[in-house]
């Protein structure tokens, strides 16, 4: 797909390196209860208060699948353009460790939810790539070890365990850190608009293993022709990369690292990897004295979960519009490609965009949104859903500057006030006289003002009409403001004997 | 009405249950009489934990509510309970060090619906460890003795397994009936070689919800009991469709006893040629053959039926249980609850000492196997193929019920034998279960009647196996050997003196 | 397929169980013959038969999404061999 690959290339002692880079996200189930138990998945509980005996793996007890969970799967594999498995398995992936009660993790090895699937991807430089899916799962999330209550003891929390999660896993088709970043803010933004995950990183909703190898130029190119990992390096797994910023600083770390391996005549060895974002540097996991061996065998608690396709087929009837789709749209109605891009990235922002671009010109709505409204929300330090001049007060604004009440400069400061002020932005208009004047009484007479003060620009502008825009501007501040540049223009060009081509 | 036994205890369930209806003894009197019963039988270890004081205050509950007029369909009658169901606030233990002193905060879904029916809980019944052996040798709480004994000799008998504790209460008298759960035969083997009666309802018809799990997918309970008659009224409460547990079929319970007495005309008995083994005694193949002769002689039909994968069934067995248990038995690390080793250096040294120590050898060996058999690169060739072999099991007896309605063969490959006898060959004790194994691989109910004596005076059975969830007809047939062989039977009771 | 010590040796630390060393090589010796005795699975061509992965032909049931379960710490912890408010305690665990 991409013939700018070049550039993303790193330059090692020996030449140029590929990077290529997978991804494992698990992203949290938006649902009331835990997969397999009643217990509540709120977040931030009392220790144990949300651990049901399932979810503590007492003698007895038994998993039954949560149905809204199995109906998130479903929904972000359809957002994810993915198939649909209508039978899947759910297997037992058995290894000891304290906050793994069963001592085995309920999940899917061999035959997952969700298949195939694609999600595209914005650069900055305008390119569109498409980043292959390789499978979506469901399993169980672990509970939480606490390692710094107690010098000799390490505290454990069960309240995630057994909650929900989804193990959306990539094909190693992204070729750079911004790829890789821009692939994981595009994945939140689809399951935020899904409603199957809330995206939420610093509370764990979110969280993506990185796997990273390197490959002499051409390495890439060949395995996509050939479909042969062979020509691609050996991959480090870097665990659990929890934000944005961080997944971009994990991969340039990991990349670089392994080109000095690989240059120095070492060999990479396949392994996992923890990314220390103090040090901002990637660490291998104290080494296993033994290999993991997982034991997966499918789990005889539970039946093979079969999905009706007319229910699937109902899920899709109820996907909302989706980023990629919105944002055709929004080109369609003449915003740029990098304009609508931002718009649709977050769900609630396009969601404001819509309201206030209503009944008036597209792209002088999206320039307002741009420049005005989520400047000053950058300013302020505020989110789209903490703005504090509604959608449809920004659209009476916007449309009382294309009718021509007020100017394009009104507007700005009638934005500034309702920002701090609160307040109907047509009777702040009304109440401060901000009202674009028309009345050529008025601006006749300011015209003869400014006239009367510059006898000498008159001759001037006269031999060079180009300089009427001089003119234009003293009147402007004559009127406040509030003058209507084009009746002043025209009656500027009447009163100085001006010619139309101006 | 029939009349009331001197001995209360010798009563059958259903005789107990007529009685206490019609107000001629009490659940007091009668619970109290096990109860003592229970401290006289000591010698037999049939208990793990005896409830005698919880048991007189649920006996005296029972008869308010009997005077009430609210009769369930248990009320009043006293029941064991094999120590691997999860009893609220009753220690279980599963017959391993490893749970400690465990006391669930929680009932099994089973248990539950004795209470709900009136049931009194007498006490908690030993078994093998973790219900894994053939004759409750396994059990952290020493072995259970056989009420049984051969006429010519005074050496203790195993009492099978691994429901060996319920198998030797209810033989005892101890107990009006007790549960058990079979996995491979643990229900009908030790009901065969004590001389009563052990129904494995079809896999999904008991609920396995607060079940100590051994191997999730052969696991089933029921019960058992000292009549046909029994096993059904006790099967019709301790069936039902559980939310809890996924597994947990969504058909209706019929009222097994009401379909009891249809009797047998026209019934086609499948003999399965595969099960003639060399090596099994004469005396229980001509058992069988007698059994085929009495049911003939009610009117049914008997056809020879081929089951080809049967002698496959054991090694099968033998790598899908230990592969579930191995993993089912992976949250017993001294963390939450059990056992804790003292001194652990660290995490793992914990897991590993705490489980070292709390786990018998027959539980740690089959922890090895079924590590092993899932383990990278054994896959395939253990349990993969093991799974296709339950197809192919489960193939079998498709074809063989195209030609009839229920199978008739014998439980077990001999009768009880000596404490001790088969500790030291583990394969010469997996062999106990080649005649029942077959049923639980493929998910089927199977029950034993006992239907005669050895030469020196030892029970031997006769197992009839039905189609999934037709529990009414296998309990008819079941019926109909039961009344040919009219086996009236008890054991000498020498802990009694 | 033969089990050696070594073989119990990383199996029994797979299954977390403490297997002293004296008894690694006679459990090796029982799992052989248990092992030897299984191979005779081998004899039956199993190709295109599927593995069974369940009992019974009923569809897997779904619950509904209702938080029915929690608030249940005390009871959590009253088996634990070792708790502190509300948590399980283990020997520290290294990363
Ligand atoms: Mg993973
Ligand atoms: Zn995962």
């Amino acid at each position: 797909m991409s013939a700018a690959g070049k550039s993303k290339n790193l330059k090692g002692e020996t030449g140029e390196w590929e990077i290529v880079i997978g991804m494992e996200v698990h992203a949290q189930v938006s649902s009331q209860s835990k997969l397999f138990s009643g217990a509540s998945t709120e977040f931030g509980a009392e220790p144990n208060n949300q651990v049901s005996f399932i979810d503590a793996g007492f003698p007895g007890m038994l998993p039954v699948i949560n149905e809204k969970c199995v109906e998130q799967a479903v929904r972000t594999g359809l957002g994810l353009k993915a198939q649909i498995n209508l039978r899947s398995l759910f297997d037992r992936k058995n290894y000891f460790y304290p906050d793994l009660p069963q001592g085995y993790q309920i999940s899917q090895y061999k035959d997952p939810i969700v298949g195939e699937g694609e999600v595209f991807i914005d650069l900055k430089d305008g390119e569109t790539i498409k980043v292959g899916i390789e499978r979506l799962h469901l399993e169980q999330d672990a509970g939480k070890s606490l390692h710094d209550q107690h010098p000799d003891s390490s505290f454990v929390d069960l309240n995630r365990s057994g909650i929900a999660l989804m193990e959306i896993v990539t094909k190693p088709h992204m070729r750079s850190s911004e790829e890789a970043a821009a692939f994981l803010k595009k994945l939140r933004a689809i399951v935020r608009y899904l409603g199957t995950c809330d995206g939420n990183m610093d509370e764990g909703s979110m969280r993506a293993d990185v796997n990273v190898s390197v490959c002499k130029v051409g390495g890439y190119d060949e395995f996509r022709k050939t479909g042969s990992f062979k020509t691609l390096g050996t991959r480090c797994e870097i665990k659990n990369v929890n934000s944005m910023r961080f997944i971009a600083q994990a991969v340039e770390y990991e990349a670089r690292r392994q080109i000095e391996v690989i240059e120095g005549g070492g060999t990479i060895q396949q392994e996992t990897r923890l990314f220390d974002s103090r040090q901002g540097e990637t660490r291998s996991m104290r080494s296993k004295e033994e290999a993991h061996d997982y034991r997966y065998f499918p789990d005889p608690d539970l039946l093979p979960l079969e999905l009706d396709p007319a229910w699937v087929e109902a899920i899709k009837q109820t996907l909302p519009e989706l980023p990629d789709e919105k944002k055709a749209r929004f080109m369609a109605l003449g915003l740029g490609a990098y304009d609508a891009s931002v718009l649709v990235a977050e769900r609630e922002l396009a969601d404001f965009y819509e309201e206030m671009a209503k009944g008036v010109d597209a792209k002088s709505a999206a320039n307002w949104l741009n420049n005005e409204v989520l400047g000053r929300l950058n300013r302020d330090g505020l989110s789209i859903t903490q703005v504090p001049v509604s959608a449809a007060a920004n659209n009476a604004i916007i449309r009382m500057v294309a009718d021509q009440t007020i100017s394009g400069k009104i507007a700005k400061d009638l934005l500034d006030i309702v920002w701090t002020e609160g307040g109907d932005p047509k009777q702040v208009v009304e109440a401060r006289g901000m009202k674009q004047v028309t009345d050529t009484g008025a601006i006749d007479a300011a015209i003869e003002a400014v006239i009367a003060a510059n006898p000498a620009k008159v001759e001037e502008v006269k031999a060079k009409p180009k300089l009427a825009a001089w003119f234009v501007g003293q009147v402007m501040k004559q009127t406040g403001g509030k003058a209507n540049p084009m009746a002043v223009n025209a009656a500027l060009k009447t009163r100085l004997n001006l010619p139309d081509e101006g | 009405m029939p009349p009331i036994s001197s001995d209360l205890t010798a009563m059958t369930l259903a005789e107990a249950r007529d009685a206490i209806k019609a107000k001629k003894i009490s659940s007091k009197e009668l619970t109290g009489a096990f109860v003592k019963a229970i401290e006289v039988g000591r010698p037999l270890n049939a208990f793990i934990t005896e409830a005698g004081e919880q048991a007189m205050l649920m006996a005296d509950a029972s008869d308010r509510r009997i005077a009430k007029g609210e009769m369930g369909a248990l009320e009043g009658l006293p029941l064991a309970i094999k120590d691997l169901f999860c009893t609220k606030g009753v220690r279980t233990t599963a017959a391993s060090k490893i749970l400690g002193n465990f006391v669930p905060p929680y009932e099994s879904t089973v248990t539950q619906n004795l209470w709900d029916a009136g049931a009194v809980m007498l006490g908690k019944t030993n078994l093998d460890e973790f219900a894994m052996g053939s004759s409750n040798e396994t059990s952290a709480f020493g072995p259970v003795f056989n009420p049984w004994r051969a006429s010519n000799s005074n050496a203790n008998l195993v009492p099978g397994g691994s429901s060996g504790g319920s198998s030797a209460a209810v033989a005892a008298d101890l107990c009006l009936a007790a549960t058990g759960t079979d996995t491979g035969g643990s229900i009908r083997q030790p009901a065969a070689v004590t001389g009563r009666v052990g129904l494995k309802p079809t896999y999904g018809r008991c609920s396995r919800f607060g079940i100590v799990a051994f191997a999730s997918s052969l696991d089933q309970a029921g019960p058992m009991t000292k009549t046909v008659r029994d096993a059904a009224i006790m099967l019709k409460t301790m069936a039902s469709v559980d939310a809890k547990d996924s597994t947990s079929v969504n058909l209706p319970v019929p009222d097994y006893e009401k379909l009891l007495e249809g009797g047998i005309k026209g019934l086609k008995v499948g003999i399965p040629k595969e099960y003639r083994i060399e090596g099994v005694p004469a005396e229980i193949n001509a058992l069988w053959t007698k059994g085929a002769e009495w049911m003939k002689a009610q009117g049914a039909e008997i056809v020879e039926v081929s089951l080809p994968h049967t002698k496959y069934a054991l090694p099968t067995y033998y790598i899908v249980a230990p592969a579930e248990c191995s993993s089912n038995l992976a949250r017993y690390d001294g963390v939450r609850f059990g056992h804790r080793a003292s001194g652990a250096r660290d995490i793992t040294d914990l897991y590993e000492k705490s489980r070292g120590e709390g786990f018998g050898a027959e539980v740690q060996r089959r922890i090895l196997i079924g590590t092993y058999v899932l383990s990278a690169g054994y896959y395939d060739a253990y349990y993969a193929r093991a799974q296709k072999l339950r197809t192919l099991i489960k193939r079998d007896f498709d074809q063989a019920f195209e030609k009839c309605d229920v199978l008739l063969t014998p439980t077990t490959p001999g009768p009880a034998f000596a404490v001790g006898a088969k500790t030291t060959d583990p394969l010469e004790m997996y062999l106990q279960d080649v005649f029942t194994v077959t049923v639980n691989l493929a998910g089927l109910p199977g029950i034993s009647v006992p239907a005669g004596l050895t030469e020196t005076g030892l029970p031997l059975g006769l197992q009839l196996i039905g189609k999934a969830f037709d529990e009414a007809t296998l309990l008819r047939a079941a019926y109909a050997v039961e009344t040919a062989a009219d086996f009236k039977h008890s054991p000498a009771k020498w802990w009694n003196l | 397929m033969s089990v050696d010590k070594d073989t119990v040796r990383r199996i029994a630390k797979l299954a977390r169980l403490a297997v002293p060393e004296t008894r690694l090589e006679p459990m090796a010796g029982e799992l052989n013959s248990i092992f030897q005795w299984v191979e005779m699975l081998g004899e039956v061509n199993v190709e295109g038969v599927p593995a069974m992965t369940s009992v019974e032909a009923q569809k897997l049931k779904w619950r509904e999404d209702k938080v029915t379960d929690g608030g249940r710490a005390d009871e959590l912890m009253i088996n634990a061999p070792e708790s502190t408010d509300h948590f399980f305690v283990v020997p520290k665990v290294v990363e």
